[in-house]
């Protein structure tokens, strides 16, 4: 495979609550590829949500290295990291968090507007299907619908990488196939890194690798020989 | 004692709310405070004016005459419904105070030689009424003795009926009649230059020829009788005898500046406390909803636990109240406070023997239970949805929020605005009534501030057109009686008189149909340039050759226009009457105004040539050989100097130009504040979500809170002109209200007002922008992207 995207080295994360110390991450060594679509399993607490947004710049880890193409994360300020998520990384949340407010096309529009090279609205949101129900809103839309609006505004700026959390936790695995499709398609199409966390084993099968994470760490990392389509995978 | 669990979740509830629990509270605070202060000294002044007036025998009718035979008494006393009866000798008569260059006015009042006042009792503060049988004694009222530090046994010169005389001071007295005493030609109380004194009867009539005559009455009527009608008989009594025509107390200046007064504290408890209270049921009525949408599933879980609805209502209702517990509080305390600071103020202004604070507890009763209403009024909405959750439906998220396609794809406004800027306004849009009414609030606070300030810019045009472009004179010289021409030339040649010009004044009842009005007829000559006569557009016009002119107020009152025909009663001499044409209706806002040209006044009265008195501008460096010289002039009663009321009436409003700016900043910053901040703190949790979603995708923490602010933004910059409408309607209607035959208040509101007003609120609101914009600053993405709305 091709170089390391991200590489993260001795990672721990720890959340102190008062006098309580919880150990979110205990030292995570992890090395994600250009174009690899890896799959993060794991019971709910196992720590990698935490990764993840470590990853994504939206927390920091409280020691040890995070290196997105040879830049410390680490050593970023919050700004440093706000433009780090603005021109790198697009997200994909369990409950979507689309703006209500706003339409299809528009909360599309709204990453496009400030992306250093993005694609169209109209372009992003028919490579997931959703052309014809672009001028909706959040509420008149399917949750699988509202799904890949918020897969189209993560990929409309053509980002290096995708971190998806539970994509598809709130789906039927019907709606849940389509969403996994569009980030299958993405991943090929684009060639954009891709990373999701699930705590649902059928989806293994469509990755490239899996790393299962218990307690904190990553206790076993898999080379998938042979992937699954979508929707040849069911739970 | 242990809290029920639902009382504990009250307690940190509200230790978590505090900062708007304390916004809310402060507005309901005002409200409170506006009450218990309006209605508190609306019944302090009500009361103890009654309880003086009652007292000390006030009079309510009043007339005086040029010269009429006691034996009139018993004829006087006989009229229906006249219970009590005083025939005085009053005359006005300049003072000369040691360590006092100018001169002042004094009034001269008769009382009994022996026993008290039949009406008009005077309280005695200090000393003993004057004998009647040692010359020269004489009581003066309080505020003058006041302040020129006289005691019994001071004494001070007076120039009565044309030669000077030391009086001896034996008692400092007060009297219902003078409880707001102004000397004439002044627009506020000078206590220096204007004093009452009251001397026994046989004194005074010696001093003035009035031996067996009286040229004053004043009167008390039965409770019930027929006022009106007294006041009829009376002029009937009286006419023979240079009546120049009864009134009742309406026209009575002490009584009329109270009555003022009382009207302007009833108007302030009619106006201010509503809007607080409004504005507080609004913000109850916000972060509740709020609240209750926030604890939605808690409600839900309630039930389910088998809380009854009624139990779990009452458990927000008890936030609501004590919400309103802080403002009855803090409200109370502050109107306590400034109440009886509002008081004392009184008895600069009044001068009461005693002064009856009255804030019994009712009145912070009626304060708690509107307060308390007006809170659960504006609870009401929030609290039914609580009742009417059924458990099953709590449990699960609400309906998900319809947004209109206004502003949608393809219309212009896409294309001008970024979808920042399209998020915000849709949230506007979609809670149309709360946007409505947020600005309505904060226009509210607008609106109070023109309304407490446009007053002074009112005053200030009214100063200026009063004192230099009609009333230009320094002083204005008075007569005893009406003189022949020549005066003129005497007043001309005193010291430092740089200009002189006469003027008469004569008493008529004006009357257009069955509508009639006492006033006075001033006569100008042709070419004035100290008295000057305005029209509506205030450029000044000549006295017309004949005919008259009236003011808009004499005007409206008589239903008069221009061609009309007025009837003139003539008071002063003959009452005959005759018909004068009214040529044109001018400006004038101090009394009710009539001018003719002075000769041809003096044609219509028919006596000769005549003058009241003489306007001077002087010389200020000449000013006290002036002042000198006038204390030794007999023919003149009076003088007003009009530049040191100028002076004086600048100070007062100077004064109280800041006291009220201070204030009412104040009231209006916190009703600013109680809607912009808790508006931005209901708008940030309802979109927190949204703000980290856009953190999330990489909008930096600006871009995130502009939109905040863009909408907080619209609805402050919306309140402006709504405020700066509603403020002037209010002042409309406060100019309305004040409208009376002593004074009209012109309509003027300068654009610094409103623009002092709109930069109070705009610095409320950046502020309160700011706090929430903290908020935003410390929004834990991780934590909001990982709960469901």
């Amino acid at each position: 495979m091709a170089e390391p995207i991200f590489t993260a080295r001795d990672v721990t994360k720890v959340y102190r609550t008062g006098e309580v110390e919880v150990w979110a991450l205990r030292g995570v060594d992890i090395d994600l590829y250009e174009g690899e679509m890896a799959v993060l399993l794991g019971p709910s607490g196992s720590g990698k949500s935490t990764l993840l947004n470590i990853m994504g710049g939206l927390d920091r880890a409280s020691d040890g290295t995070v290196h997105f193409r040879g830049r410390d994360l680490t050593a970023l300020s919050e700004r440093q990291l706000t433009r780090y998520r603005r021109d790198h990384v697009g997200f994909v949340f369990q409950f979507y968090n689309l703006i209500p407010s706003l339409t299809a096309w528009e909360n599309v529009a709204l990453v496009t507007e400030i992306a250093r090279d993005p694609m169209s609205p109209d372009e992003a949101l028919d490579l997931v299907g959703l052309a014809p129900r672009m001028s909706h809103f959040p509420a008149q839309l399917s949750g699988g619908e509202q799904q890949r609006v918020a897969i189209a505004r993560a990929i409309a700026k053509r980002p290096e990488v995708l971190l998806c959390d539970e994509p598809t936790g709130a789906l039927d695995s019907k709606t849940g196939v389509l969403v996994l499709e569009a980030l299958s398609r993405i991943n090929e199409e684009l060639g954009t890194t891709t990373a999701i966390i699930t705590h649902n084993a059928g989806i293994q099968a469509i990755a490239h690798r899996v790393f299962t994470f218990h307690d904190g760490r990553i206790a076993e990392t898999k080379v998938n020989a042979t992937r699954l389509e979508p929707a040849e995978v069911t739970w | 004692m242990r809290l029920a669990v639902l009382d504990r979740k009250l307690v940190r509830d509200l230790a978590r709310m505090w900062a708007q629990i304390l916004a809310i509270g402060l507005v309901m605070a005002c409200g409170v405070a506006t009450i218990v202060i309006a209605m508190g000294s609306y019944r302090s002044l009500e009361e103890t004016r009654s309880a003086f007036y009652e007292r000390y025998r006030f009079a309510s009718v009043f007339a005086s005459v040029t010269r009429a035979p006691l034996y009139m008494h018993g004829e006087i006393a006989r009229l229906p419904g006249v219970s009590a009866v005083a025939l005085r000798v009053v005359r006005t008569t300049v003072l000369d105070i040691e360590g006092m260059a100018e001169p002042a006015t004094g009034l001269a009042v008769s009382i009994p030689d022996h026993g008290e006042p039949a009406v008009n009792r005077l309280y005695l503060r200090a000393g003993r009424l004057p004998d009647a049988d040692r010359a020269g004694e004489v009581a003066v009222t309080e505020p003058f003795a006041a302040a020129h530090g006289m005691r019994p046994g001071s004494r001070f010169g007076a120039i009565l009926n044309g030669r000077k005389r030391t009086l001896t001071v034996t008692g400092i007295v007060l009297s219902p009649e003078y409880v707001y005493a102004i000397g004439p030609g002044d627009m506020v109380p000078d206590q220096r230059r204007f004093g009452v004194f009251f001397m026994p009867r046989s004194a005074m009539e010696g001093l003035f020829d009035m031996a067996g005559a009286f040229n004053d009455v004043a009167l008390r009527t039965h409770r019930g009788a027929d006022v009106d009608a007294v006041v009829d008989r009376l002029d009937t009594l009286l006419e023979p005898y240079g009546g120049t025509g009864a009134h009742d107390r309406s026209i009575q200046t002490s009584h009329a500046f109270l009555d003022n007064e009382l009207v302007q504290l009833s108007a302030m408890a009619a106006v201010i406390p509503p809007v607080f209270l409004f504005v507080a049921a609004f913000l109850v009525n916000m972060i509740l909803s709020r609240l209750i949408a926030l604890e939605r599933e808690q409600i839900g879980l309630l039930k389910a636990l088998g809380y009854g609805e009624a139990a779990v209502a009452w458990h927000y209702a008890k936030l609501v109240l004590t919400i309103a517990a802080v403002g009855v509080l803090v409200g109370a305390l502050a109107g306590n406070w400034a109440g009886r600071a509002l008081t004392e103020l009184y008895a600069e202004f009044f001068t009461f023997p005693f002064l009856i604070f009255r804030q019994s507890l009712d009145l912070y009763a009626i304060a708690a239970g509107v307060t308390a209403a007006a809170a659960l009024a504006g609870a009401a909405r929030a609290l039914w949805s609580v009742v009417s959750l059924p458990a099953a439906v709590a449990m699960r998220p609400p309906a998900p929020t319809r947004y209109r396609t206004v502003f949608s794809r393809g219309t212009a406004l896409l294309r001008v605005f970024s979808q920042l800027t399209v998020m915000a306004l849709r949230h506007l849009v979609r809670r149309p009534l709360r946007t409505a009414l947020t600005a309505l609030g904060t226009g509210l606070a607008v609106a109070l501030l023109v309304t407490a300030l446009f007053s002074f810019d009112s005053i200030a045009f009214m100063i200026d057109t009063v004192f230099f472009r009609t009333e230009r004179q320094d002083a204005t010289l008075t007569f005893a009686h009406p003189r022949a021409p020549r005066a003129l030339q005497d007043v001309a040649r005193l010291p430092g008189v740089l200009r002189a010009e006469p003027f008469r004044a004569a008493p008529v009842l004006l009357r257009n149909a069955h509508r009639e009005r006492r006033l006075a007829i001033v006569g100008l000559p042709p070419e004035a340039d100290l008295a000057r006569i305005l029209d509506r557009d205030l450029e000044a016009v000549e006295p017309p050759e004949r005919g008259l002119v009236v003011s808009e107020r004499v005007a409206q009152i008589l239903h008069l226009s221009v061609g009309d025909r007025a009837r003139v009663e003539l008071l002063e001499r003959d009452h005959r009457i005759v018909e004068v044409p009214v040529t044109s209706i001018v400006q004038s806002y101090v009394g009710l105004g009539a001018y003719m040209r002075l000769d041809a006044l003096n044609r219509l009265i028919g006596d000769g040539d005549r003058i009241s008195g003489v306007r001077v501008s002087v010389d200020r460096a000449a000013l006290d050989r002036l002042y000198a010289e006038i204390k030794r002039t007999p023919a003149i009663a009076s003088i007003a100097l009009q530049g040191i009321s100028r002076d004086r009436f600048r100070a007062t409003i100077e004064e109280n130009i800041t006291i009220m700016t201070s204030v009412y900043t104040a009231l209006a910053v916190i009703i600013a504040f109680g809607v912009v901040y808790n508006s931005a703190r209901i708008q940030f949790s309802e979109r927190a979500r949204e703000l980290a979603s856009l953190r999330v995708l990489g909008f930096t923490k600006t871009e995130v809170s502009s939109v905040l602010l863009i909408e907080l933004g619209t609805v402050v910059l919306i309140a402006q002109p709504l405020g700066w409408t509603i403020g002037y309607l209010f002042s409309l209607a406060v100019v309305r209200g004040f409208e009376s035959d002593l004074f009209t208040i012109p309509f003027v509101i300068e654009s610094s007002t409103f623009a002092f007003a709109s930069l109070v609120v705009l610095a409320v609101a950046a502020l309160s922008a700011l706090i929430v914009r903290r908020r935003i600053n410390r929004l834990d993405l991780v934590r909001v992207l990982k709960t469901r709305e």
